[in-house]
C-alpha cells in the first residue's frame, strides 16, 4: 500500500559500506547511550527479548578452514512501502513526510502487529517496565523519551538530531546540507562505514554513494523500498 | 385428542427439566469450572501488574498462543451459523433438538474469543482505542488494518448470533413463564416481550427468524475469512497465502461442528435427553464432520504441496520446519488428529454412533487448535533474516489462562442450560406437526417420540 506523498521535503537515507564494517559493534552502544535504549538483563536477553535499535549480524561463510565472516549492520530500514504502517489499528507508526517511518509511543496499544509483519524484524517491545541500576538513569538523554511497558520502539533515525539539524539549517536561511545531521551510529563508527544525508539532494554524499554499483537493499525484493542502502563488499 | 396432549406434557416436562431440577454432575462441573476460571483470572491480574513479559513471546515471536486461542475459539463460534442457520434456511428437518445447543455455542465462543485480543496487548486497558469515537487523541483508527476489520466483523457477528440466539429462544421464555412462579416469573415475563402466541406474533418471529438465518451465514463466512486474514494480509512465509480465507473458514466449521457434537453429548447424558437428541443426529452431524474432514486435508495439502512445489527459500524453510524440523511432532499430531482417526471413523457406517462421533470431534478439536498454533509460531519464529530466529514456549500464565478460557465456556454453557431450555421446546413440537414433504416419515426425530409415546 503506498504511503508516500510528493513533497520537498528532505528525504533521510543512510549508506553503510560493508566494505568498511569490521562488526565492532561501536555503533550499537552509541545507539543505547543515544536513545535511551533499555538493558534487560542476562535472563531476559536469553528469551530473545533484547532492545536493539541496531545490530550487527554475523553470517559466516565457508567450512573451517575457508571461513569468511560478514557482518551487517541492520537497523529499521525506514522503508517507503512499510509493512508495518498499515497494519497499525492505532496510527502509533506512519510514515512522515520527510521519509521516515515513526513511531508514537503514547499511541501505541501494543498488538505487535507491526513487528510480525517486519521482514527486518527490527522492531523491540518493551515486555516489562525497565529498570535503571542507579546512576545509570542520570545518563538519560532529554532529548529522548524513556519507553514504558508494553510499547513498540525501533530505530528513528535519531529523530531528535535530525530536529536540530533542521532548526539550525532554518536558523542560517539554507536548505539542510550534509553534516547538520548525523545520527550516533554514523558519528561513532571508527571506520567511517555509515553516511547519512538527504538523498532527494543529487549533490548529497548518500545520494552519489546510493549510485554505486556495490548498492544494494535489503530483501529488496518485497517491495518495500527501504531508506538504508547497503555497499556491497568488493573481492 | 388426549394422546397428543399427553405428547405435549411428556415434551415440556422432558425439555424444562434442567430449568426444574439440579444434579450432582452440573454441581461439580460447575464448581470445577469457576476453580479454573479463577486461576486464569489471577493469571491475567499478575500478568497485567507485571506486564506482558511474564508470558513466553519474544522477539521474533510476538504472538503465540493468544491468537492461537483467539483463532481457535472465533473457530469454534462457527457451529452456530452453519448448523442453525443453513439447516434452517434449507429446511432440514432433523435439525430441530439441535438449533439453540448449536446457538449457544456461538454466543459464548464469541465472547471468549473476544477476550484474547484485548488481554494480549502490552497495554490491554486501552483495547478501547480500536473504537472509533471522537477523542483526546484526535485521530480515529486506522481503517487499512485488518485488526481493524476482526474488531467490527466480530462486534457485528456477536450482535448478529445474540440477535439470532434471542429470537427463536422468545416462545421459550413464554412457555417458562407460564410455569415459574415468584420472582422467576416475572424475570422470564420481560425476557418474554410479551409474547401470547398470537397468529400475527408466530408470522413475525418466523419472518424475523428467516431474515436473520440468511444475515447470519454471509457474517459469519465473513468473520473467520477476515481473522485469516490477519495472516494473509501480512508478508511473512506461509501466511501470505490467497487461500487462507476459505482454508480458515472450512477449518472453523470443522472445529464447530466437532464443539458441536460434544455439547450434545454431554447435554443429552446430563439431562437425560436420549429421546431427543439421538443417533440420527449424531450420524447426520458426523457425516457434516467428514466431509469438513476431507475438505480441510485438501486445503492443506493443496497449501504445503504449492509451498513445495514452488521451492520459494524463505517459504521453504518454514514448510520443511513443520514437515521434518522442530515443528514436525506437532504437525503430525495435527494430521493424525483431523484427518488419519476421525476420517475412518466417520466413513465407517458402524462407526460413526455417538461414541464413535464423539471420540472424532475430540481429535478434531486438538487438532484444530494445533492448526492454528502451527500457522502462527513457525512463520514467526523464522524469519527472513536467520540471524534473528527464535523459538517459543508456552508458561504457566498462557497455559492457565488458556484452560481457564475453556472452563469459563463450560460454565457460561452450563448455566444457560439452567436458565434456558437447552432444546428449543416449540421448534421441537412444530417438528411433529410438520410432514416434511415428499417423504412423510423421514423425520426421524418425530417418528420416534411417537411411537414412544
Amino acid at each position: 500500500m503506498s504511503e508516500t506523498t510528493p513533497t520537498n521535503k528532505p528525504q533521510w537515507a543512510m549508506v553503510i559500506d560493508l566494505d568498511r564494517c569490521t562488526g565492532c559493534e561501536a555503533c550499537v552502544v552509541a545507539c543505547n547511550v543515544e536513545n535511551n535504549v533499555a538493558t534487560v538483563g542476562a535472563e531476559e536477553a536469553a528469551k530473545g527479548r533484547t532492545i536493539n535499535w541496531i545490530r550487527i549480524e554475523r553470517y559466516f561463510e565457508g567450512e573451517y578452514p575457508d571461513v569468511r565472516v560478514k557482518f551487517r549492520p541492520v537497523m529499521c530500514q525506514h522503508c517507503e512501502e512499510a509493512p508495518c504502517e498499515p497494519v497499525c489499528p492505532v496510527y502509533a507508526t506512519y510514515h512522515t513526510d520527510e521519509g521516515l517511518n515513526a513511531q508514537v509511543y503514547n499511541r501505541c496499544v501494543g498488538t505487535r502487529y507491526c513487528a510480525n509483519n517486519c521482514p527486518y524484524t527490527v522492531r523491540s517491545f518493551n515486555f516489562f517496565d525497565h529498570v535503571w541500576d542507579a546512576p545509570l538513569q542520570k545518563a538519560w538523554n532529554p532529548e529522548v523519551s524513556v519507553r514504558s511497558r508494553g510499547v513498540m520502539e525501533k530505530c528513528t533515525f535519531c529523530v531528535q538530531r535530525i530536529k536540530a539539524g533542521e532548526a539550525k539549517a532554518k536558523d542560517e536561511n539554507r536548505d539542510v546540507k550534509d553534516g547538520d545531521v548525523t545520527p550516533a551510529c554514523v558519528q561513532t563508527c571508527p571506520t567511517k562505514a555509515m553516511y547519512f544525508g538527504n538523498i532527494a539532494d543529487p549533490t548529497s554524499e548518500v545520494a552519489k554513494l546510493s549510485k554505486s554499483s556495490r548498492a544494494t537493499k535489503l530483501l529488496e525484493d518485497l517491495g518495500t523500498k527501504p531508506k538504508v542502502i547497503y555497499l556491497n563488499e568488493g573481492e | 385428542m388426549q394422546n397428543d396432549k399427553a405428547t405435549n406434557e411428556k415434551i415440556n416436562d422432558d425439555l424444562l427439566r434442567p430449568l426444574r431440577q439440579t444434579g450432582w454432575a452440573w454441581r461439580v462441573t460447575v464448581v470445577v469450572c469457576a476453580i479454573f476460571l479463577l486461576a486464569a483470572v489471577a493469571a491475567f491480574a499478575y500478568q497485567l501488574q507485571r506486564g506482558i513479559g511474564v508470558w513466553g513471546i519474544n522477539r521474533p515471536v510476538f504472538w503465540a498462543f493468544d491468537i492461537t486461542n483467539f483463532v481457535f475459539w472465533i473457530g469454534i463460534s462457527h457451529a452456530g451459523t452453519l448448523i442453525s442457520a443453513i439447516l434452517r434456511v434449507t429446511g432440514a428437518e432433523w435439525r430441530r433438538p439441535i438449533t439453540r445447543c448449536a446457538e449457544a455455542i456461538t454466543v459464548f465462543a464469541l465472547m471468549i474469543g473476544g477476550i484474547f485480543p484485548i488481554i494480549h496487548l502490552g497495554k490491554p486497558m486501552l483495547f478501547y482505542w480500536l473504537a472509533p469515537y471522537p477523542n483526546e487523541r484526535g485521530l480515529w483508527p486506522n481503517f487499512r488494518s485488518p485488526l481493524m476489520w476482526d474488531f467490527f466483523a466480530i462486534n457485528a457477528y456477536f450482535t448478529g448470533s445474540l440477535i439470532y440466539l434471542y429470537l427463536p429462544l422468545i416462545p421459550d421464555l413464554a412457555l417458562v413463564r407460564d410455569k415459574a412462579t415468584g420472582w422467576r416469573k416475572t424475570i422470564y415475563a420481560k425476557l418474554s416481550l410479551g409474547w401470547r402466541g398470537t397468529q400475527r406474533q408466530w408470522h413475525a418471529l418466523e419472518k424475523a427468524v428467516q431474515v436473520m438465518a440468511v444475515i447470519i451465514i454471509p457474517v459469519a463466512v465473513s468473520v473467520h475469512t477476515i481473522v485469516s486474514w490477519d495472516f494473509a494480509m501480512a508478508i511473512q512465509p506461509m501466511w501470505h497465502s490467497t487461500m487462507f480465507g476459505p482454508y480458515f473458514v472450512a477449518g472453523a466449521i470443522f472445529s464447530g461442528i466437532a464443539a458441536l457434537i460434544l455439547a450434545m453429548a454431554v447435554i443429552r447424558k446430563v439431562f437425560h435427553l436420549e429421546n431427543y437428541l439421538q443417533p440420527i443426529h449424531f450420524n447426520n452431524l458426523g457425516l457434516l464432520l467428514l466431509t469438513l474432514s476431507l475438505l480441510w486435508f485438501y486445503f492443506t495439502f493443496a497449501e504445503y504441496l504449492t509451498t513445495w512445489y514452488g521451492n520459494e527459500p524463505h517459504e521453504k524453510v518454514v514448510f520443511q520446519s513443520k514437515i521434518s524440523g522442530a515443528f514436525a511432532p506437532l504437525f503430525w499430531t495435527m494430521v493424525v488428529c483431523c484427518f488419519v482417526i476421525p476420517m475412518p471413523i466417520l466413513a465407517i457406517k458402524k462407526l460413526r454412533s455417538i461414541s464413535g462421533t464423539v471420540i472424532a470431534s475430540l481429535t478434531v478439536l486438538v487438532g484444530m487448535w494445533l492448526e492454528r498454533f502451527l500457522i502462527i509460531v513457525p512463520t514467526l519464529s523464522q524469519p527472513r533474516l536467520t540471524f534473528n530466529w527464535g523459538s517459543y514456549r508456552p508458561t504457566i500464565f498462557e497455559i492457565t489462562i488458556a484452560v481457564g478460557t475453556v472452563a469459563y465456556f463450560i460454565l457460561l454453557y452450563a448455566v444457560f442450560t439452567k436458565l434456558f431450555p437447552i432444546i428449543a421446546v416449540w421448534e421441537y413440537k412444530e417438528g411433529l406437526t410438520v410432514s416434511p414433504l415428499p417423504h412423510p416419515h423421514h423425520d426421524p426425530a418425530g417418528a420416534t417420540i411417537a411411537t414412544a409415546e
